[in-house]
């Protein structure tokens, strides 16, 4: 419509240019990835209403207002987007420039959640109130800023001195340019471990679970040697053994991997959570028990639904159909993110957009894995549909930067 | 476009991850399935168990009625103090300070609401809330109005605490009467009986236990409504999903006349009272009764019209729950088991009220009525020697003398002369023993089939039961006929001697029927052993021409809403082969027992030219105690329509102790004062014609609330009076 409107009218003047190179074949506008936004705004859609559905008769977290939660699911989505496109619009230089800025920063935000500014909520202190019922969870942008400090670390290269010696070297492969050097991988590494160890005194566990798989997926696809790889692999589970050994674990998190291995144990504490989230979805059959009429979900009966659980809203209330509908958005969500980090033409845009699709990869299938018991209990959210800020910010952010690294990697 | 060589591989590792993604995917769909559609019919039950519950609401139970329409039991509106547990679970500390609050209010300990509530299992006993803990608990039943407004008023202070109406047991006791055996009582269901298959009970519901409220209890309880809550995670119900109303239970009309019941009562009291100022010249010793029992039976239906047992209790005990020391105190021997109702579970020696059994037998033999037999002081058998009473004798009489004047010699001889004809000591082989089958036709020795649970069926004993008791208990026997009864010596040798003696002839000859056997039982002592129930059918069989009638309490069932459910119609068990001639005279010689014979005293201001009445006296001897008074009696003689036994264990002669109390049952019957019949002073000369009328809106064809009259008058604790020494003794 608009542009039927501007194409009748005479000169075309210097905004009426941009937008129509915009829509050129090649333009900004033909070269955003529109499937990949679509998918994660449907998510946060879907989120919306599942968010509302588990919240509108529980007072005691409404206040009253049974759309209270439905109009924050969509404020933060909104903002989210914002930041989506802001990030998009950024220059690329500028991505990378900014890249200690976030890391420090997030850092800085984990610190002050272990400082007495952080709120204890479940046993892990993960929260700092902002006051106003504003509170942020500086893990969620831990994981982006590990995102895009692994994918800067991983992708420099040292340049390569216009020696005869040198040159000779990388021609029968001593040096080789295709793949990240020792001291980066150990710097990548440190920059993974420090917020890593951080978030794991909160303790959480899901968070440190994500970014361990962020920091294995982006190390492979950084190119690193197998042997390395192989070393790697060795250290981090002696590591995980080192730390269930000397009890560097929380009892509660043990005990949900206790859960995890046995779902009938103890189906009113520790198994609590699975049984009553595996009812919930198995109730829900073929279609569903229809919106709003879940009986699990009425009773609330699994708790964290509109958060951590929220995937059994999902399964109860639309059913298998629902589901695989859901599973389909995060399909598409991931395939054009992989799409995106092979279409780049540089190695740190491709690891931003590997890093994402990792991140995004892992969260979702420990989320939904968790509520169907076929992973064990950890406090993460459902990528854009969990109810919460931090993490739809941090997802729609990690949205922009495959935007941004797509239109980047298109542009001619 | 220029690809550095180095992105290639990169693209091949990014072509890996996309298959982990997809396979992550795939996982996820796979066993998104396997839950909703491979196993989701296993969950959708499980979730359905998972947020439903059933939360019964008791049905209000039948009233019992008596046969014009007065409230034997009922229910009365209380104010009841409730409990619901998930809304105290949400209060701090789990509500303490609110039990706190409500026990303060209803003046109770704090830890006895704390145990009221806690919900039974099989490690909680009672104290507990056997029913669900989604239905509020009763903490307090019949709470004052007052704490009831305190509760209600002040909400804040009481979060989920209600004082609501609910229905209790109440025994309204027209004119007085107690009738607390025949009624029976409520308990909770026991867990056995929750689980056991074919029972629809509820764990909160009250079960009859004893007398009406057990025997009719699936009529009277109705059926309680049930509705299925959905609940959510902490128990709070979010929904109703289904609901069924109670149906509240039918009344049950019976043949109980209040009024006349009353009278029985206190007749039966007042004869037990006045047995303890009676000197016995056997015993040498003041009557004890302590127990006894009165039956007023409808000659031509089985009905029971009164049914009195002593000593009685107060059946209010039960409501609420009976606490363990009453129970106990129900039940100990030392307080006469007021439990038991004497009425129908009483076994007692009849005496001579056994004769018209007798009599009846020998007539169906061929003894003639118009005979002359021998009234002699005693009566040798083998080596003993079986007296008359305080060794009268009449010479040769009449057999309606005899029978007038109870002359037991007459009746030895006539049984030993039955018992020769059946061969004596070598029985021939079908003995025809007359007596014996004349008594089991009657129904004696056999549960009577009253529709009360728990009946005793007394005991005639005859050959086969001599055998069958001998071969049970021979080695008994034999082991006391050998080393005697140490321990009943240490206190009472004479006792233990003559214990030691019938053990000794029991083992060795136990299971024969001995003449001495056949003589006693011919005048209702020995093997012979009845309820007053058995004993007024059989005068009511002999009376009606020999229809033997069951018993019954039932006259019909009916909705609350005073709908006819149902009418019982008599059952008639046998009809007893009672000729019309055999029938006649023991009617006349029983009418000329009230006149001229050993009732004669008990009728001396009775209008026998009006209505005719039918006695007999008993007076039965039972070892080491005072002899068991009893007194059978059919009115009218002429048109028999009730028969009446009252028997008093200890109380002495049936015709000094017994006859008296119901001669003045009859009075009060037949509104006979002063020797005269009063017009309008009769409670019940013929019984009611018709089914109370029960309004539309449950309202009674009576008036409510009667003149309270508990207890009845108790007696006296047995102490030797002054008058009484030289009180006279008319004949048994």
């Amino acid at each position: 419509m608009i542009i039927g409107e501007t194409a009748g009218l005479p000169p075309v003047g210097p905004a009426e240019s941009r937008r129509k190179a915009a829509l050129r074949e090649g333009g900004v506008l033909r070269r955003f990835d529109w499937p990949l936004f679509g998918a994660s705004t449907a998510l946060a859609v879907v989120g919306a209403v599942m968010v509302w559905s588990a919240t509108r008769d529980r007072t005691e977290l409404t206040g009253g207002d049974p759309q209270y939660f439905l109009k924050r699911h969509i404020l933060n989505a909104i903002v989210g987007m914002a930041l989506a496109i802001g990030v998009t619009a950024l220059d690329h230089k500028r991505l990378r420039a900014l890249t200690p800025t976030v890391y420090v920063l997030s850092f800085i935000g984990l610190l002050a959640v272990l400082s007495p500014l952080g709120t204890v909520v479940n046993g892990a202190r993960s929260w700092i109130e902002l006051g106003g019922g504003f509170s942020i969870q500086p893990a969620e942008f831990a994981k982006l800023g590990i995102v895009m400090a692994l994918a800067m670390i991983l992708a420099y290269r040292p340049a390569v001195r216009r020696s005869k010696g040198m040159l000779a070297q990388i021609e029968d492969r001593r040096i080789d340019d295709t793949r990240p050097g020792g001291r980066a991988l150990v710097l990548a590494l440190l920059a993974a471990a420090v917020p890593m160890g951080v978030i794991s005194m909160l303790p959480d566990l899901g968070s440190t679970m994500v970014i361990l798989a962020i920091t294995g997926g982006m190390v492979v696809l950084s190119g690193v040697r197998l042997r390395r790889l192989a070393l790697l692999t060795a250290v981090v589970g002696a590591g995980a053994f080192a730390a269930v050994k000397l009890h560097l674990l929380a009892q509660h998190q043990i005990n949900r991997f206790a859960a995890f291995a046995d779902p009938n144990l103890d189906p009113q504490g520790v198994g609590y959570n699975t049984h009553q989230a595996r009812l919930a979805i198995g109730a829900g059959g073929v279609f569903g028990q229809g919106l709003f009429k879940g009986t699990q979900t009425n009773g609330q009966f699994v708790p964290e639904q509109q958060t951590d659980f929220v995937f059994t809203v999902i399964g109860e209330e639309l059913g298998l159909v629902g589901g695989l509908a859901v599973l389909a958005l995060f399909a598409i969500v991931l395939w054009r993110g992989c799409v995106i980090a092979r279409q780049a033409t540089e190695t740190f845009p491709m690891l931003l957009a590997g890093g994402v699709v990792c991140w995004f990869a892992f969260q979702m299938f420990e989320n939904v894995g968790m509520t169907m018991g076929i992973m064990p209990v950890a406090g993460i959210p459902l990528p854009f549909v969990s109810y919460g800020g931090s993490s739809m910010f941090a997802n729609f952010i990690a949205i922009g930067i495959l935007e941004n690294v797509r239109l980047r990697s298109t542009a001619r | 476009m220029y690809r550095p060589q180095r992105l290639e591989g990169a693209r091949a590792r990014l072509g890996v991850v996309q298959v982990l993604v997809l396979a992550l995917l795939a996982t996820l769909g796979g066993r998104l399935w396997y839950l909703q559609v491979r196993s989701g019919a296993q969950f959708q039950a499980a979730a359905a168990a998972n947020d439903l519950r059933s939360v019964s609401t008791p049905a209000v139970r039948g009233d019992i009625l008596d046969d014009q329409g007065h409230p034997l039991v009922a229910n009365k509106p209380t104010l009841e103090v409730t409990v619901d547990l998930s809304t105290l679970q949400q209060q701090p500390h789990g509500g303490i300070a609110v039990l706190d609050r409500l026990a303060s209010v209803l003046g109770v300990p704090e830890s006895q609401i704390a145990q009221k509530i806690r919900l039974c299992s099989s490690k909680v006993k009672q104290p507990c809330w056997p029913g669900s803990p989604y239905q509020p608990v009763p903490v307090a039943t019949d709470v004052a109005q007052s704490i009831g407004m305190e509760i209600l008023e002040d909400h804040d202070k009481f979060p989920g605490v209600t004082a609501q109406a609910a229905a209790t047991r109440t025994y309204p006791a027209p004119f007085g009467v107690n009738a607390a055996q025949m009624l029976g009582y409520l308990s909770p269901v026991s867990s056995s009986e929750l689980s056991k298959a074919g029972n629809d009970y509820q764990p909160t519901d009250m079960v009859g236990r004893a007398g009406l409220e057990q025997e009719y209890d699936s009529i009277l309880r109705g059926e309680a409504g049930v509705s299925e809550v959905a609940v959510d995670n902490l128990g709070r119900a979010v929904r109703t999903v289904s609901q069924t109303a109670p149906v509240p239970g039918d009344d049950i009309v019976t043949t109980i006349d209040a009024h006349v019941q009353a009278v029985a009562e206190q007749q039966l009291a007042a004869a037990i009272q006045s047995a303890h100022g009676v000197w016995d010249t056997e015993t040498h010793s003041y009557g004890k009764a302590d127990s006894g029992a009165v039956v007023v039976l409808n000659v031509q239906t089985g009905g029971v019209v009164a049914m009195a047992s002593y000593p009685t209790y107060d059946p209010n005990v039960w409501t609420g729950g009976i606490n363990a020391q009453t129970y106990a105190r129900l039940t100990s021997a030392a307080a006469g088991t007021p439990l038991l109702d004497r009425g129908y579970q009483g076994e007692y020696p009849p005496g001579s009220t056994f004769k018209a059994v007798t009599t009846s037998a020998m007539l169906q033999d061929g003894f003639p009525a118009d005979g002359t037999y021998d009234c002699s002081t005693d009566f040798p058998v083998g080596n003993q020697d079986f007296h008359n009473f305080e060794g009268e004798a009449f010479g040769p009489i009449t057999l309606k003398q005899a029978i007038e004047v109870s002359c037991d010699t007459v009746f030895y001889r006539v049984a030993y002369q039955m018992w020769l004809k059946d061969g004596g000591n070598n029985p021939v082989a079908h003995p025809s023993d007359p007596v014996q089958t004349m008594s089991t036709e009657l129904g004696l020795g056999k549960d009577t089939g009253i529709d009360l649970p728990g009946e005793s069926p007394g005991l005639i004993q005859t050959r086969q039961e001599k055998l069958a008791s001998w071969q049970a208990n021979k080695a008994d026997w034999c082991a006391h006929g050998k080393d005697g009864y140490p321990d009943v010596a240490r206190t009472d040798p004479a006792r233990a001697a003559y214990l030691k003696q019938i053990a000794y002839e029991n083992c060795l000859d136990g299971w024969q029927f001995r003449a001495g056997d056949a003589v006693l039982e011919a005048i209702g002592q020995g093997g012979v052993e009845v309820t007053p129930l058995q004993l007024a059918r059989a005068y009511a069989t002999i009376a009606n021409g020999g229809t033997l009638y069951q018993p019954h309490l039932l006259q019909a069932v009916m909705t609350p809403g005073g709908k006819v459910v149902s009418t019982y119609q008599p059952k008639v068990v046998a009809h007893v082969p009672i000729d019309s001639a055999t029938r006649s005279f023991l009617m006349n010689a029983l009418e000329g027992v009230a006149q001229a014979g050993t009732a004669s005293g008990v009728y001396g201001a009775w209008p026998q030219n009006t209505i005719p009445v039918g006695a007999k006296t008993g007076t039965a001897d039972v070892y080491g105690q005072n002899p068991t008074s009893v007194f059978a009696s059919v009115v009218p003689a002429n048109h028999p329509q009730y028969a009446i036994v009252m028997m008093v264990p200890q109380g002495g002669q049936g015709a000094q102790i017994s006859g008296p109390a119901v001669e003045k049952i009859e009075e009060a019957m037949y509104g006979v004062q002063g020797g005269a019949q009063l017009a309008n002073a009769a409670l019940l000369p013929t019984p009611p014609a018709g089914l109370p009328v029960i309004t539309a809106d449950g309202l009674l064809p009576v008036t409510f609330p009667y003149p309270q009259q508990w207890p009845p008058v108790a007696p006296p604790p047995a102490s030797p009076g002054a008058t009484v020494a030289g009180a006279a003794r008319s004949k048994p």
